[in-house]
């Protein structure tokens, strides 16, 4: 099909549906995704040999959980989690069910972000926050987090990049969203300007996540 | 009773290896730290220094023995107890060890916050430390833009925030040049003097024993070899240990090579040991000048150390073979001699 047969004109209401949609999934499921990936990788991080509350039992318990999910390729994590979907959300399709697989499948690998850039901060530096009688926890709150804040940023700003790549595909197999809008109107229609429409939609919207993401970092790292 | 006491501290690792041996980092070791001491602690790396310092600061429980920091019994304290003993202990690192994430003033306000002291006293601490230490200006840079010896003169204002009565600097300045050494070890000496805050320096650097302990103990293997006012025993090291370390800063008896090569050249050769106290070299040499006997200076020197003066000097000595056996006898009744040929 030509250019001058595509239907974008009277598409476009859809296409700012959609692009909303995608927005607001992608930023529920940092908020969810990310928090619980935060106590994950923090878990993970305190847990370890040499951590601040090392514990071989919970660092193994939580190793093979994020192990076992993290691996799982997202279009089968969906139908995987449904069970779980229809018990947490009510429902097992739509876009509750989808933002819960979605959560699932960025909490795991967020919490291994979360570990390694805790891993970096410097090991004299807490036992400097140590000698000075900080607690455990305190040092969890002042000086490791805020030590890696700067990666832990960046770290985040890769998340959300996968996120937005994660929500393509689930509005794909049944939700709202760009990916969906895409399949539906610029691949099944061989309309290719629908297509380059929502890719250019998608390469904006990251763009501006990482450049946010970049100066943010720069901020926080100062070096 | 001492400011830090260590009664028979044991400390072990266990194995790296499951079933390996566990590592016996400390192996029974008793030492007393005096108020007011600048106490040293030098081993060559793997004695247990770090690890001694550790036991002090309660940053480690010891395997057994009984540690005590001004009158408290560390061993059997809980962990918030621990950190109330931490509170009152200074330390500095090598690597510095600054937090990144703040500036000069937010590093030193940081063990302000742990201790719960008030905003408006923190900020009138803070400024008396910065100033205390040389570093006013430097209040809201961050540590990157610091020099090494700057990043240290935070990390001892730091130290100092809470005013301890015990200040450790474990290798503090092994990671500065000899220049900016000097200079922190300057600072030290002062927190020393002007606050009287008790130090312990651990170090590999004789030249850092020398210039500011007044007391020091040489590590090896987990025990405490030797020990002593450093003037006593940099003037005489009784372990080899010792021996190597102040051998490194000062010219003891020729060996080996130097000592192959001063025989190739000298048919006499004596070293005599003049200790503060001990006869003076005027009225040795008289000895050797009454009995027609010349003498060369072929090796050693005069050291001042914690005011006391002492030296190894080695002579050649020419002259007529029997008076100079006389004149050997007379200096060896003076001081004590070595006949090296
Ligand atoms: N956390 C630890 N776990 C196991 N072994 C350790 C640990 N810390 C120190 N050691 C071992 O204890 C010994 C003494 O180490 P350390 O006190 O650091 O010596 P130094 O400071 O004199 O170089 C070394 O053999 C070292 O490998
Ligand atoms: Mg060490």
């Amino acid at each position: 099909m030509s250019t001058r047969e595509t239907r974008l004109p009277e598409l476009w209401d859809l296409v700012w549906q959609n692009t909303v949609s995608t927005l607001w999934i992608v930023a529920l499921v940092m908020l969810i995704g990310g928090l619980l990936g935060l106590l994950l990788g923090v878990g993970l991080y305190v847990s370890r040999p040499g951590g601040l509350y090392q514990n071989k039992v919970v660092s193994a318990v939580l190793n093979v959980l994020v192990n076992f999910f993290r691996p799982i390729p997202f279009v089968i994590l969906i139908a995987a989690v449904q069970p779980a979907a229809r018990a947490v959300v009510g429902t097992g399709i739509g876009n509750r069910a989808l933002v819960f697989a979605m959560v699932v499948g960025s909490m795991f690998a967020i919490a291994r972000i979360v570990e390694q850039n805790l891993v970096t901060v410097q090991p004299g530096v807490i036992e400097a926050a140590r000698s000075m009688g900080a607690s455990r926890l305190r040092i969890l709150r002042t000086v490791a987090l805020p030590e890696a804040l700067g990666p832990l940023v960046l770290g985040y700003t890769f998340a959300f990049v996968a996120v937005i790549d994660m929500q393509a595909i689930a509005s794909v197999i049944g939700g709202d969203g760009i990916g969906g809008f895409a399949l539906q109107y610029g691949y099944r229609q061989f309309d290719t300007v629908v297509t380059w429409t929502a890719v250019v939609i998608i390469v904006v919207i990251v763009q501006l996540v990482q450049f946010g993401g970049n100066r943010l970092a720069r901020h926080f790292l100062r070096r | 009773m001492a400011l830090v006491e260590l009664r028979d501290v044991r400390k072990e690792y266990p194995p790296a290896k499951r079933g390996g041996e566990p590592v016996h980092a400390i192996r029974g070791v008793d030492l007393d730290v005096e108020a007011g001491d600048i106490y040293a602690v030098v081993g060559y790396s793997g004695a247990g220094k770090s690890t001694l310092v550790r036991l002090v600061n309660a940053l480690e429980p010891a395997t057994s023995g009984s540690v005590t920091v001004d009158g408290v019994e560390l061993t059997g304290l809980k962990e918030r107890q621990l950190q109330r003993v931490r509170l009152g202990i200074g330390m500095i690192f090598q690597q510095f060890n600054l937090l990144h994430s703040r500036t000069v003033w937010g590093n030193l306000a940081y063990p302000l916050e742990v201790a719960g002291v008030g905003r408006a006293e923190q900020q009138q601490r803070i400024s008396e430390l910065l100033h205390f230490v040389g570093l006013a200006d430097k209040a809201h840079q961050y540590p990157e833009q610091l020099s090494g010896g700057q990043k240290q003169r935070v990390g001892i204002a730091r130290a100092l925030a809470t005013s301890p009565k015990l200040l450790l600097a474990d290798e503090a300045t092994s990671a500065l040049d000899p220049d900016t050494t000097q200079e922190v070890l300057d600072l030290l000496a002062r927190v020393n003097r002007e606050l009287g805050i008790t130090v312990v320096v651990i170090t590999h650097e004789m030249d850092v024993v020398r210039s500011i302990a007044n007391k020091v103990a040489v590590m090896e293997d987990g025990l405490v070899v030797e020990r002593g006012l450093v003037k006593d025993v940099f003037a005489e090291p009784q372990h080899a240990v010792t021996k190597r370390f102040v051998g490194t800063v000062v010219d003891t008896v020729p060996a080996g090579e130097v000592l192959d090569d001063l025989r190739q050249r000298h048919r006499r050769l004596v070293t005599l040991e003049f200790r503060e106290g001990s006869p003076g070299q005027s009225q040795v040499f008289a000895e050797l000048l009454d009995r027609d006997v010349r003498f060369e200076l072929v090796h050693g020197g005069i050291e001042r150390v914690q005011g006391a003066t002492f030296g190894n000097l080695t002579l050649a000595l020419t002259g007529e073979p029997a008076r100079v056996q006389e004149a050997v006898a007379a200096v060896s009744r003076l001081v004590r001699t070595e006949e090296l040929a």
